[in-house]
């Protein structure tokens, strides 16, 4: 009770205060940053205007009418109840009205249809609840989910203001980044279930489909950063998968993408060498709050019935090679993800080396990178 | 044609037997409306408490009362149990309640079919709302359903699926009680185009449930076996498009949005005329309209579905399609206001929530348009501009609807007037309440919030507490109407036959309440 | 005049309950088997013998009602109507199995075989599949099995039904004519048609899954195969069972020349399901 009562006043000052300070909220959609977004604002506002000028009318009608013709005012009811020549009028006015909208809407549509001559691809796939990017014949391929900060806000409790937090709910761990310019062929897809890939300043969704690509591009205007939400239900954390796109000069795209490069190759490198188990603990416990905590919960004592536990689990403090495998592969008909695609060797290895030591299990073994390696 | 009765069992009483089982056993069609229509008011207070659930999560940024898949499941079981426990049930309430005294027939055609559409019913959602007491909880993949999402389900999953089986038989059995009782009960002199508009509307809603609602028991059927006899429909590994399933669902969809609506339409068309006193502006026309409506409604439907990725012809042809639909629902607007116009109005709370429908009701209709252009809603689609567009056309229009046919009717049903006063009070709260909270949310939505999630950034917050405000009031307001309702069936001032001044048409020549069979002899139609 | 006549309201129905309460067991067991419960199946038979039981009640008493000349015209229109609604919502159940079926094959494996908008979709999910029908999908679910021709057991099944729904009219005309012999002769044979059909899919299903891995999971394929055969299969045993019903009935000697809408009502039927089958027929085996 005590905690609704400070919501309702927090709320209501809130209120008060935003509207003196928070004066960029959004009413409207955004014009956004690319030609598309433009064409599609413009034809939003012409649907509204239309639609606000049609509503004056009948609205105007109706109130003329409530005040005019009502019986305290004296007014004695006409009989009339047909004519056809009303019945045609607004039959064909609005027809003709419509046929005004469909041409720019045509237009615009058929635009959007044409992804060809595009400067490069990205392969954007959904997973729950994160976005991969992988940079078709470059090489680069990276996961991308809430930011930590924001991961750890909007825990259920965590007592942590969403004002405090910077871009909250709409910032992630490693943005997709394209040049400013170029013609970025989208292609979406997605692991598991349906998602949708949104960007507001781009001008279109579209939804990731598991088995099939649907295909959008972009041509970006401005440099900056654009961020967006998943926009299709797909299961508990689709309100925690935001989409974060850095829009880069050409040269600052370029030293980027070197950058990435090496860091994939540094990664691989590192996959080799065997870690201590101490460093494997630390560095699982990161991959572990950022991948697994959703539904195994902070504890590793899940959700009965949904999710299961990963404390005390058979599978935890049972054979290290179901482990593995169950970690690695998934479990098909339920929530578990296959996660070899989704981790690296040494992220796989370090998860399940904390998941077996920690969170209240002491198993005492030690999974290496180059085990995981040698399962692909 | 007409009534009734017993013809060789002599000893049997004319009234309704007494205790509980006359309304289990009941074959009466005021009886069996009663149970809709309280069914229905209980749905709406429990799919009420979910929104209320729901609203309060998201009052503020931040997660403070539900955990994200509880959350889900609100949504979900919220949408179901309003559209398929509340709208439609109160619908089918008033169709049995009036429609065999509108075309002054005995009773509905199939009478024992008749109570067995009702009281499958409670066994239905008594199985939905079981799952929430189940392993995983109650089904959070959205009312929609869609695969593979739903799939992940838990145990409650096959009980979901088959009270949808369930509660589709139901609609089926009493929509064919509705068609043959229009088409076979109707008294001498009652030719098709003499019927009220309610009794037009409601056969071609009845219509559109027994092509569609098959549909969707087909459509559930594969999420069945996809889960748990190995079939690949909505699986590309197999060959199948989780997209068909959208396709299918939809095709049952976008009708099921008409079976929401177009008795509505009927209800207001009832209405208007008789406070404005003035008979119903262009008749003939408001049928063609209904029924291009109900046409129309079978070939929209991939409008829900703009941005699954269909191809270009495809979208072109639902936006065009879409679009169309705008022109009946035009001219029923139109003719509605030409009713009203040079008339001598009153407005008694029945007026005032048809005036409401019919503002509110076109608001949504323009968002609606909005929503038609394929590349406008690759911006609108999923977000909360379409949870406003919806609510407008459900909450506003829909309920609206219900609520003012409750009003207009409930004295004849009773035999007490409500009270003028405290209808007035709750129409006016509603109104005001229902606007804060559903206006606010096509801001949210063109701002950029997507719907179905329980946490926003905090540039929603406002907009979203606004929103949160309203639906508190709205769902305390419909509590007080619960209590209006109450205290006239328990009494209150006594109806005159006629009730309203302006009213026309079979069931006002009947004493209020009317006898528990209707008409004895078959009454003159003018 | 006095309408005290004129249509007749039962009263006190308490079938419909008993209904609500077997369907309820019935398919809240199958549920509950489906999750895995052990009692399930129990739920399940007992909810599937109050359905019986509720069936045999309804219908008798209607049977009695009739009989006892308690309907004229009206009811009997009411009837009628009703049973073709009934039939039309049958036909769009059905409908959405070939819509299915039409949408992946015109649809969902062109695209993943790469054609139309489908060219990403093969390159990078589905390298190297092709759309040849019968498919059971890029990751050949279910793995190697053999279609099911139309030219065997097919062929000789759409036969039989199309012999049942001659003779089947041919016992209506015996009825029409007051030829008692032909009605329950004519039945007869229809039924006896009926169950082979049956019989034979049955064969035809085992043919299936033991010789040709054909089975509900492989692909596609074996869904649309086994969901559309199936439910048919399925209907084709209910009005089987109409029919056996209205030959009981014809035995005892009820209908007349004049007044058999249930007779009519289940010869409707099992031309619904004869008309559906030649859907099976081109659509599932032959193209």
């Amino acid at each position: 009770m005590k905690k609704l009562k400070q919501l309702l006043a927090s709320g209501a000052l809130l209120t008060f205060v935003s509207g003196l300070t928070h004066a960029d909220y959004g009413l409207n959609m955004p014009v956004g940053v690319t030609e598309t977004s433009r064409q599609v604002y413009d034809l939003h506002m012409l649907i509204l205007w239309v639609c606000v000028a049609i509503g004056v009318v009948v609205f105007g009608a109706m109130v003329y009418s409530m005040i005019y013709h009502r019986k305290s005012q004296g007014a004695v009811a006409s009989q009339f109840h047909e004519s056809m020549t009303a019945e045609l009028v607004w039959t064909v006015i609005p027809f003709i009205i419509l046929i005004v909208m469909a041409i720019p809407a045509t237009k615009v549509l058929i635009d959007m249809h044409d992804s060809s001559e595009a400067d490069m691809t990205v392969k954007v796939t959904g997973y729950q609840w994160k976005w991969r990017y992988e940079y078709i014949d470059e090489g680069v391929d990276f996961f991308s989910s809430l930011d930590a900060a924001s991961n750890e806000a909007r825990q259920l409790g965590s007592d942590i203001d969403p004002a405090t937090v910077e871009n909250y709910l709409l910032d992630v761990d490693h943005p997709l980044v394209i040049p400013v310019g170029k013609k970025v062929r989208i292609l979406l897809t997605a692991a598991d279930v349906i998602h949708a890939w949104w960007v507001p300043d781009f001008g279109w969704k579209k939804d990731a489909v598991p088995g099939f690509i649907n295909e959008a591009w972009v041509i970006v205007d401005e440099p900056g950063i654009y961020r967006g939400q998943c926009a299709e239900l797909c299961g508990r954390d689709h309100g925690f998968m935001p989409i974060v796109v850095e829009v880069k000069s050409e040269e600052d795209y370029a030293v980027w993408l070197t950058a990435q490069k090496d860091t994939a190759a540094a990664a691989k490198l590192a996959a080799i060498e065997d870690l201590d188990p101490r460093e494997l603990k630390m560095k699982g416990k990161k991959v572990y709050r950022s991948t697994c905590v959703a539904c195994h919960q902070k504890k590793g004592e899940g959700v009965p019935g949904v999710f299961p536990a990963i404390k005390g689990s058979v599978v935890a403090t049972g054979n290290i090679d179901k482990h593995i495998n169950l970690v690695m592969n998934g479990k098909a008909g339920t929530t578990m993800a296959a996660y070899k695609d989704q981790l690296s060797d040494v992220e796989l290895a370090a998860v399940i080396t904390y998941q077996r030591n920690s969170l209240g299990n002491k198993v005492g073994d030690v999974v290496q990178p180059k085990e995981i390696a040698a399962l692909r | 044609m007409a009534t009734v009765i017993d013809t060789h069992d002599d000893h049997h009483d004319h009234g309704p037997a007494s205790g509980l089982m006359r309304w289990v056993t009941t074959t009466n069609h005021k009886d069996i409306g009663t149970l809709y229509l309280l069914f229905s008011l209980i749905m709406f207070m429990v799919g009420g408490a979910m929104a209320m659930v729901i609203r309060l999560e998201l009052f503020q940024p931040g997660l403070q009362f539900v955990d994200p898949s509880f959350f889900n499941q609100m949504t979900t079981v919220h949408a179901l149990v309003m559209i398929f426990g509340a709208v439609m049930p109160a619908f089918v309430g008033l169709a049995n309640w009036m429609l065999p005294i509108m075309v002054g027939g005995p009773d509905m055609a199939l009478p024992r079919m008749n109570n067995w559409s009702f009281w499958i019913l409670p066994f239905a959602f008594a199985m939905l709302l079981g799952t929430f007491f189940m392993d995983g909880g109650a089904p959070a993949g959205g009312w929609t359903i869609y695969p593979p999402l739903v799939l992940q389900g838990g145990d409650g999953f096959p009980f979901m699926i088959f009270a949808i089986h369930m509660m589709g038989i139901s609609s089926v059995m009493g929509a064919i009680n509705v068609i043959v009782t229009i088409l076979n009960m109707r008294a001498p002199g009652m030719t098709l185009m003499k019927m009220p508009l309610f009794v037009w509307t409601w056969f071609i809603t009845a219509y559109l449930l027994i092509a569609v609602m098959p549909v969707l028991a087909g459509a559930v059927t594969m999420l069945l076996t996809d889960k748990f006899f190995a079939t690949t429909f909505f699986n590309a590994a197999g060959g199948g498009d989780p997209v068909l399933f959208q396709h299918i669902f939809w095709f049952f969809g976008h009708p099921e949005v008409y079976i929401l609506i177009l008795p509505a339409f009927g209800i207001v068309s009832q209405i208007i005329p008789t406070f404005a006193r003035k008979p119903l502006f262009g008749y003939s026309s408001m049928v063609y309209a209904t029924s291009s409506i109900a046409f129309l409604s079978f070939i929209v439907w991939a409008h829900h579905m703009f941005t699954v990725g269909m191809p270009l012809q495809g979208e072109l042809f639902f936006m065009y399609a879409t679009m169309l639909i705008a022109v009946p629902t035009g001219v029923k607007v139109f003719n509605w206001i030409s009713t009203m116009w040079k008339g001598s109005m009153t407005f008694e709370t029945p007026m005032l929530f048809a005036i409401g429908f019919v503002i509110m009701f076109t608001i949504g209709g323009f968002s609606g348009l909005m929503l038609a252009i394929a590349p406008a809603d690759f911006q609108y689609h999923d977000t909360y501009f379409v949870v406003a567009h919806f609510h407008y056309v459900l909450v506003t229009g829909a309920i609206y609807a219900i609520m003012a046919s409750v009003y207009y009717w409930i004295p004849k049903w009773t035999g007490h007037m409500y009270s003028e006063k405290m209808g007035q009070w709750h129409f006016w709260i509603s109104t005001v309440s229902v606007n804060v909270l559903f206006f606010p949310q096509h801001f949210l939505g063109l701002a950029g919030m997507p719907r179905r999630i329980p946490d926003y950034s905090v540039q929603f917050a406002e907009f979203n507490m606004w929103s949160s405000i309203g639906g508190f009031v709205f769902g305390l307001s419909q509590v007080f109407f619960c209590y209006i309702v109450y205290k006239t069936i328990k009494g209150g001032e006594k109806a005159t036959d006629q009730v309203w001044e302006g009213a026309e048409g079979l069931e006002w020549t009947l004493s209020s309440p009317p006898p528990y069979h209707s008409f004895t002899e078959a009454p003159e139609v003018k | 005049m006095s309408l005290e006549h004129a249509y007749y309201i039962p009263h006190d129905a308490k079938w419909p309950i008993v209904g609500s309460i077997g369907l309820t067991l019935l398919l809240g067991g199958f549920a509950a088997q489906l999750n895995g419960s052990s009692a399930a199946g129990m739920a399940m038979l007992v909810g599937f013998l109050v359905l019986v039981y509720m069936m045999f009640g309804w219908f008798g008493e209607v049977i009695d009602e009739s009989e006892a000349g308690t309907y004229t015209k009206l009811e009997d229109v009411s009837f009628r109507m009703g049973m073709a609604w009934f039939i039309f919502s049958e036909v769009m159940f059905f409908a959405v199995f070939f819509g299915a079926l039409y949408y992946i094959r015109i649809f969902s494996l062109p695209w993943l075989s790469g054609e139309g908008a489908g060219v990403a979709t093969q390159e990078f999910l589905w390298k190297g599949f092709e759309n040849v029908w019968p498919s059971n999908g890029p990751a050949s679910v279910g793995g190697e099995y053999e279609k099911m021709g139309p030219w065997g057991l097919p062929a000789i099944n759409t036969l039989i039904l199309l012999t049942s729904g001659v003779t089947v009219t041919w016992a209506h005309w015996g009825l029409v004519a007051n030829k008692r012999k032909q009605l329950i002769m004519g039945l007869a044979a229809t039924v006896l048609l009926g169950f082979i059909f049956v019989g034979l899919q049955a064969l035809e299903y085992s043919h299936g899954y033991n010789e040709l891995n054909l089975t509900l999971g492989s692909g596609v394929y074996g869904s649309t195969f086994y969901m559309l055969t199936g439910f048919h299969g399925f209907h084709v045993t209910v009005g089987a069972i109409m029919l056996t019903v209205m030959l009981y009935r014809s035995m005892k000697g009820h209908f007349t020349p004049e007044n058999h809408f249930a007779f009519e009502a289940a010869a409707w039927y099992w031309h619904f399901v004869d008309v559906v089958w030649l859907g099976l027929f081109i659509f599932v085996y032959w193209l």
